[in-house]
């Protein structure tokens, strides 16, 4: 079996997650605090999944790799100006909520739907990447249900390696309680791979890489299709912020275990 | 560890590549080149005006590198009469653009000293006590005096109040969304590519370095882009700017002597603060005479807030942090502020020289834009709008040479470019505000008077000039805080925060009066948590530090470390063996280091470099 691919990743995009966020009660439901001002990144999740399928289709001569995003176009443009040069890609794009109370069924049903529409693509040579959970749709479920829409029935979550062996098949670590890998073996595609981090750094900015990039990527997001997400699909009855206290100060030359005791007896008066 | 200068890097081959024309950093000069440009690249057929020289059969290859993480990255709070900017939109209600609101009401605010420990000279402190004197009949209130109007060269009152933040980003998705033009944050450019006395282009800086700049895991040598014209809008302390300043010099008689740290929040005022969306506060007075301060409240309960530091204010300990909580406190202010919580925070060094301070605008190969070409009016306290329409200026000059086939020498970029900025109201208005600072050389209120006459008088009259390097303009500490504290105690003090890493400033401001901050946990906020509350400094792995201490020998006895005292983001510590050490990781690329370096190395440059880096501070409401 030739090792060539075709990958697919779904990669959503976040509110930088440096900011200070604070969720809020919108008209259509909840929402994030002047959601269109704050800056967006790629879900940290996916950027791995992404940065391992580029590493993958690198060294797979002939395999290609397509980046599946439901998001605004206009932030996705925003996003696209730096991961485009990170790796090389075609963007399938659709303009969507990028919003992390969306409903994980819709949003799955909208992905799935994007990546039967790509042209060319060989089912059977179909390695679907995403990221194992999400900085904002954390319901750890999109990929699984996107795997299900698209009939994927060999799926990893926790995924942190992939190897190809040499017959095609490939091995697949995933994490497992105990900060242990369970090693399975694939014999091939489709299959679909939620990553944790995996082990790869990100990628440098590469200027050739987003030059050829963008030659696709601003006419995709030109022709990028609307695709509402249902409001009414979940029902949220109060969304909560995580409980933030900041007490910060400089300390220098203290051994790192006086700190960790201190740390520790400052999280014990919660 | 504290950074010093690296070694001359080995030759290294480099990837090549050509463009046609190559922008280096973006901010509004940079928006009004790429705004106009893009727009005449295509045809009403869709096929390319302008054919590429580097990719025949293409339109224009035009791309644009900024050092920060995204183009709305950048941190400034701004109000503009947007003159330039209404110009390039006609038909665009420009506050749609998010946390823009037209100007509805000007104040210029006198501020009393309202806890007795600004130091305030014998006039100032006659006319403060004639006013408290002379109470509500002058107009005072809450220790402040509402000017009766603000002078019509500083008006702002057909303009906008914006976030800079904000308006660079929704131009960058105007232009990036033509898909002719391609704007790349997270991509430093190191230097110019200089050939003779021609600029070919640009190196972008090297990735997988160690701190030191040496190679190490992942070396990727930053990429040499070729263009026949490139376009410097990296401002004020940008890299390549500077490094055309060092190599082509600045006209004869031109100086940047001028500067001022800008610190600011953006604060969300509480629901009763009482200040309507478009209000504009000019300030002077508190929390020192030479700190001029604003307030502008943009929509939804947002303002920015901030001062500014200028290089004219001799004391050798001026740490913008502390003076900016001092000035929110004030009653004036506090009335409205109180209550409210912090958004995001950051700062900047602005290039207060103006006209004295322009490079040669055009050369072979290359044009300057924007603040760093000496475009900020320093009378009129605009520079956005200015910068802008600098950008638009040149992109009409390309437009026209590249209509006539014209080459982008230093020659035809005169005739097109400078000579359009020359005969525009940019040029005209830097006439007229070319003097009006001086005065502020010899204090704080014969430069108010100088600005006022020479505003009044449309730059007929002016005081003398007679601007010093910055690194020969502080004072000594005794000079400053000698009345109010014996030289030995200064001594001590300084020696025991030395040997404490401790900020001077600080202790000498408790030492004579100022009270300590009533941290509430929401705006009044200790600095390092303004650091982690008001956005995050990013600093990407593998790049060089990018604050060097050239001569370390220098610093070792240099006293008071004003790069220790003025810098923003607290990177800049007190090291080992009295060289301060570097922290990428908190550098908010504020840029006071450059020019608040005290060991000169030929009287008239400090002892600091500041190369490119990437990465900074990431604000979600700047």
């Amino acid at each position: 079996m030739s090792n060539v691919y075709h990958i697919v990743v779904c990669a959503g995009i976040v509110p930088d997650p440096l900011q200070t966020l604070e969720p809020i009660t919108t008209p259509a439901g909840p929402g994030l605090k002047n959601e269109s001002m704050l800056p967006a990144v790629l879900d940290p999740w996916a950027g791995h999944a992404l940065y391992e399928a580029a590493n993958l289709a690198a060294h797979a001569p002939g395999s290609k790799l397509w980046l599946v995003s439901a998001a605004p176009k206009a932030k996705l443009q925003q996003v696209m100006m730096n991961v485009a040069q990170k790796a090389s890609f075609e963007l399938v794009p659709v303009d969507a909520s990028a919003n992390g109370f969306a409903d994980a069924h819709a949003v799955a049903g909208v992905l799935a739907a994007a990546i039967q529409s790509i042209s060319g693509l060989d089912r059977s040579r179909l390695l679907l990447f995403g990221g194992w959970e999400s900085a904002s749709r954390g319901a750890s479920v999109t990929m699984q249900l996107v795997g299900e829409h698209l009939g994927i029935l060999d799926q990893f979550q926790g995924v942190d390696q992939i190897t190809i062996q040499p017959d095609g098949s490939f091995e697949v670590l995933e994490r497992i309680e105990g900060g242990r890998h369970m090693a399975s073996i694939c014999q091939g595609p489709p299959a679909l791979l939620g990553w944790a981090t995996g082990n790869l750094p990100e990628p440098r900015n590469n200027p050739q890489i987003g030059m050829a990039n963008m030659r696709t990527v601003m006419p995709a997001l030109q022709k990028a299709k609307a695709a509402p997400l249902p409001q009414d699909a979940i029902r949220y009855l109060s969304v909560t912020p995580p409980k933030q206290q900041r007490q910060t100060r400089i300390v220098k030359d203290r051994p790192a275990g006086e700190i960790a005791a201190e740390l520790l007896e400052w999280i014990a008066q919660d | 560890m504290s950074a010093s200068a690296p070694s001359p890097s080995t030759p290294v081959e480099r990837q090549q590549m050509s463009v046609d024309i190559v922008g280096v950093g973006f901010g509004p000069a940079m928006g009004g080149f790429l705004t106009t440009l893009s727009r005449q690249l295509l045809n009403e057929d869709g096929s390319p005006r302008f054919e590429s020289a580097v990719a025949p059969g293409m339109p224009l290859q035009v791309i644009c590198y900024e050092r920060a993480d995204g183009p709305g990255f950048g941190v400034s709070g701004a109000v503009t009469r947007a003159r330039g900017i209404r110009g390039s939109f006609p038909d665009v209600d420009l506050a749609q653009i998010p946390m823009a609101v037209p100007v509805a009401e000007e104040k210029l605010v006198y501020l009393l000293d309202p806890i007795g420990a600004s130091r305030r000279s014998l006039t100032l402190r006659i006319a403060d006590w004639t006013i408290r004197t002379l109470g509500s009949l002058a107009g005072l209130c809450d220790h402040a005096v509402e000017l009766p109007f603000t002078p019509p060269f500083m008006h702002k009152h057909d303009g906008m109040i914006f976030s800079l933040g904000q308006f660079n980003q929704w131009v960058s998705d105007q232009v990036t969304g033509s898909g002719l033009v391609q704007l790349w944050p997270g991509m430093p450019v190191s230097e110019p590519l200089i050939d003779g006395n021609a600029v070919n282009g640009v190196r972008l800086a090297d990735q997988g370095v160690a701190l030191d700049g040496q190679p190490g895991e992942g070396f990727m040598p930053g990429m040499d882009v070729h263009a026949a014209l490139t376009v410097v809008a990296d401002g004020p302390v940008g890299a390549v700017g500077r490094q055309l300043d060092s190599r082509f010099g600045l006209p004869e008689g031109h100086h940047q002597r001028e500067w001022a740290l800008g610190m600011k929040m953006v604060v969300e005022l509480r629901e009763d603060c009482g200040l309507e969306p478009g209000t504009v506060l000019h300030t002077l007075g508190f929390p020192e005479p030479e700190i001029f301060g604003f307030l502008y409240v943009h929509p939804d309960r947002l303002a920015s807030v901030g001062i500014f530091i200028p290089s004219w204010m001799r004391s050798p300990v001026r740490t913008a942090y502390r003076y900016l909580q001092h000035f929110m406190l004030h009653p004036y202010l506090w009335n409205h502020l109180q209550g409210g919580t912090l958004r995001s925070w950051g700062a900047k060094s602005l290039q207060e020289s103006g006209r004295h301070g322009e490079p040669p605008l055009a050369g072979d190969g290359y044009a300057r834009i924007g603040e760093g070409s000496g475009s900020t009016n320093v009378l009129a306290g605009s520079g956005v709008d200015e910068a802008w329409t600098t950008g638009v200026q040149l992109a009409e000059a390309v437009i026209e040479l590249l209509q006539q086939k014209m080459a982008f020498t230093r020659d035809n970029l005169e005739q097109a470019y400078v000579r359009r900025r020359r005969g525009s109201w940019v040029d005209a208005e830097s006439k007229v505000a070319a003097n009006s600072r001086n005065g502020f050389q010899y204090g704080v209120v014969p430069g108010l008077i100088g600005m006022a006459v020479a505003g009044l008088t449309r730059g007929k009259i002016s005081a003398p000039e007679n601007h010093q390097p910055v690194c020969a303009c502080t004072s000594p500490l005794e000079a400053i805080y000698g009345s109010s504290i014996p030289a030995s105690e200064l001594k001590e003090m300084q020696e025991d925060c030395a040997l404490r890493g401790a900020s001077l400033h600080d202790r000498i401001m408790e030492r004579i009066g100022w009270p300590e901050i009533p941290f509430d946990g929401h705006l009044l906020i200790s600095h390092q948590d303004a650091l982690l509350m008001g956005g995050s400094v990013q600093a990407p792995p593998g790049y060089a530090n990018h604050v060097i201490f050239v001569r370390p020998q220098l610093c070792q006895n240099c006293e008071p470390k004003l790069c220790v005292e003025m810098c923003s983001g607290q990177a800049i510590t007190r090291g080992e063996g009295g060289v301060p050490s570097f922290d990428r990781e908190k550098c908010v690329y504020c840029g006071a280091c450059l020019w608040n370096c005290r060991a000169t190395t030929d009287g008239e440059h400090g002892n600091i470099e500041f190369r490119a880096g990437a990465g900074g501070l990431h604000s979600a409401q700047n």
